[in-house]
């Protein structure tokens, strides 16, 4: 179970010893730079098989960019992705091909990311066509059935256009497309977070499903904390290009040890009103710096409650801590450290109504 | 009492919906919204009727398409000319639907102020957001230029903008998308409104800001008493900040509660059914799933005599779709808990026990 967090400071190419194969995903101090602005700056980390891992962190922070790379939407400025041991980084597009059966990627706005002139049958069926394979015009189509039928849709809607189709259902074929060639890793970018709270529910409902039923690896990019509670074996946090920590879901919701995980997860609202009041709170000053120009030091030392000297000019390593990684200078290495939670105000302002509060 | 009382509440002790003091500064009764069509009148909004109470934040809930934002904006009269809005919306007993363009823009200023989710588009990019601020100031509240200039680095810093001096000389794009909406919610904040109408406000803003931006937002309502309608689909932030809520389903208002009645008890299947799509430690199905609602929002259009929740409902009945269920008030010892469904909800408690629903969307 915690394999999945790799080893840090060496190289994650060794063999997951459990299962004797390699891992479905690896990713080796990936940088992806756009002219001046850091968006990856050095990340690895690991997904074993059939493990779910959030990729969670805040707007400007990299995950998106993460997912692109993976998939070589972008060509990363340097750094390793291993596809089940396979280097792809290195591969040319034509001896990539292959190896883009074993990773797809869902998108955000399945409104924006299907073509409107295609039915919904040629759009899932598209990556069977592309990526060659023995299958005859009528294998394809009976794998683009089963497919619908595997998400949640009936066979008949491949003769359909996108535009006929509510959200849900759109994002449903976009997932249908994502795993028509069986892929082992799926990369899942805020794929919930266009959609109303019901259809969102029955979409994450479907992606536990698959992966289950399906047991490919998932690398599931979002900004939902509660969706990943849901979903996730592992969580890897993000902030202005880098990993700040990393764990299994319970280490790093239970317990988080790097203050920006702390902040991050006492801020998002909990559907909840007497706990959301009651529990305590850390306010973060100040926005996310600009990836431009970040932080010398560690990068959230400009927002961080308990920083101190060392912070603003050493770059914590991430670094393995109790079974999970963490970069902080403050996180001793028995896990022990501060908890700026309790620096928070202890609920908000929030007075009950006083009794008797309706009548006259 | 401005305006009547909803329903049977205002009898004596009934109780009534809100804090139960004073007055309410916004009444709104039958609130209704079409829009004219090639294809005849589309109705957006029906029906609604809900206070507002000084200082409190009352939360309007619902997916899209529910008519939450047309509600809002037809509260002062900022729809389109092709909306047909009908029924009442009284502020502090001035009746606002109908009143002419001159009036309600003097409104818009002075008593009701809006933020919005992208405060990008509401700013204008050219100015200084000093300027944008004096404008207000000067417009709405006669400053001169002197007394507005100074009123606004007082606003940049009541709403918790660093060195705000320097900052009232900065264009929008050289704030981040926290600090913008800061200086929006400045700018509603400068002629002192009674009613702020927040639409999504913190939809486009992370998790970190967002949590700052609801602490600011609190804040003002106690601090000024200025009345809050939050519209939201996030029910995360209405857990947080919410007094009170509504919540909107096709058009209607389905059920209206205090906070904490609205989640521990939630009457109306298409609330427990929001509250079970939420993924939430310990607010799982039986079978640890989340809940789905199945189908799809029915479109708008008039279905007087039905339930509008009735074809997705699991508890729905030949009844709900022969007559439309009134929205009922439900009287505690405290507080008023209004529904509109012939077959409420239990408790909570009983929730899990519903039957999973069949996760196939209807094409």
């Amino acid at each position: 179970m915690s394999t999945a967090t790799g080893t840090p400071g060496t190289g994650t190419a060794s063999v997951d010893p459990g299962a004797g194969e390699p891992p479905a995903l690896e990713v080796e101090d990936l940088v992806m730079h756009f002219g001046s602005v850091r968006a990856v700056d050095g990340i690895s980390m690991r997904i074993d098989r059939g493990r779910v891992m959030a990729l969670v962190g805040e707007s400007g922070s990299g995950k998106s960019t993460v997912g692109r790379c993976i998939v070589r939407l972008l060509e990363p400025t340097s750094g390793t992705v291993r596809l089940a041991g396979t280097d792809v980084t290195s591969l040319s597009r034509r001896r990539l091909r292959p190896h883009r059966r074993d990773v797809s990627i869902v998108f955000q706005d399945p409104a924006s990311s299907l073509d409107p002139r295609l039915t919904v049958g040629d759009i899932v069926g598209e990556p069977l066509r592309l990526l060659g394979g023995d299958r005859s015009r009528g294998a394809r189509a009976r794998r683009v059935g089963d497919v619908l039928e595997q998400v949640g849709l009936r066979r008949q809607v491949a003769e359909r256009y996108p535009h006929e189709m509510s959200g849900g259902q759109r994002q449903r074929v976009s997932i249908a497309r994502a795993l028509v060639s069986s892929p082992r890793l799926l990369i899942a970018d805020e794929p919930t977070s266009a959609l109303d709270v019901s259809v969102q529910a029955s979409v994450l409902n479907l992606l536990a499903d698959l992966q289950r039923d399906l047991g490919f690896a998932c690398l599931f990019i979002t900004h939902d904390l509660s969706a990943v509670e849901y979903l996730a074996d592992d969580v890897a946090v993000m902030y202005l290009g880098q990993l700040v920590e990393q764990g299994t879901r319970a280490q790093v919701f239970d317990s988080p040890r790097m203050p920006y995980t702390q902040a991050l997860l006492s801020a998002a609202p909990l559907a909840d009103p007497r706990e959301q009041r009651s529990r305590r709170r850390v306010l973060l000053t100040g926005d996310i710096p600009s990836p431009v120009d970040p932080p010398a030091g560690c990068r959230f030392h400009t927002r961080c409650p308990v920083a101190v000297e060392r912070c603003r000019s050493e770059v914590p390593a991430l670094r393995l801590v109790a079974g999970r990684r963490v970069a902080c200078h403050l996180v001793a290495d028995d896990g022990t450290g501060p908890d700026v939670r309790l620096l928070g105000t202890e609920g908000p302002p929030h007075p009950a109504p006083p009794a008797g509060a309706g009548r006259p | 009492m401005t305006g009547t009382q909803l329903g049977a509440a205002g009898a004596g002790t009934d109780g009534v919906d809100g804090p139960g003091r004073g007055t309410p500064v916004l009444t709104v009764r039958d609130l209704s919204v079409g829009f004219t069509t090639e294809d005849g009148t589309v109705s957006a909004v029906d029906a609604v009727s809900f206070d507002v109470w000084p200082g409190e934040v009352l939360a309007v809930v619902g997916e899209s398409g529910c008519g939450k934002s047309v509600t809002a904006m037809s509260l002062s009269g900022l729809l389109p000319r092709a909306a047909r809005v009908t029924g009442s919306v009284l502020l502090e007993g001035t009746e606002l639907v109908g009143a002419g363009d001159r009036r309600l823009r003097r409104i818009r200023g002075d008593d009701i102020a809006y933020i919005f989710q992208e405060p990008m588009t509401s700013l204008n990019p050219v100015f200084t957001v000093g300027r944008q601020i004096i404008e207000v100031l000067r417009l709405h509240q006669g400053m001169s230029r002197r007394q507005a200039a100074d009123r606004a680095v007082e606003l940049l810093t009541l709403v918790g903008i660093p060195s705000p001096a320097r900052r009232v000389g900065e264009y929008p794009h050289q704030l981040s998308g926290g600090m913008r909406q800061r200086v929006m919610i400045a700018m509603a904040l400068a002629c002192d409104p009674k009613v702020l109408v927040a639409d999504e406000p913190t939809t486009a803003l992370d998790v970190t800001v967002q949590a700052a931006i609801l602490d600011l937002l609190r804040d003002l309502g106690r601090r000024l008493g200025t009345a809050i309608v939050l519209i939201t689909h996030d029910l995360g932030v209405v857990a947080d900040i919410a007094d009170r809520v509504v919540v909107m389903y096709a058009g209607r208002v389905v059920e209206t509660a205090p906070t904490e009645d609205l989640f521990d008890t939630p009457r109306h299947h298409y609330t427990t059914g929001l509250l079970g799509a939420v993924p939430t430690a310990g607010r799982r199905a039986s079978n640890g799933r989340l809940q789905e609602i199945p189908g799809l929002v029915p479109v708008l259009s008039e279905q007087p005599d039905a339930c509008t929740f009735a074809d997705r409902c699991p508890a729905a009945s030949d009844r709900c779709r022969a007559s439309r269920p009134p929205l009922a008030p439900e009287t505690t010892d405290r507080t008023v808990h209004r529904f509109a469904c012939w077959h409420p909800a239990g408790h909570r408690a009983d929730l899990a026990a519903e039957p999973p629903v069949d996760h196939q969307e209807r094409p």
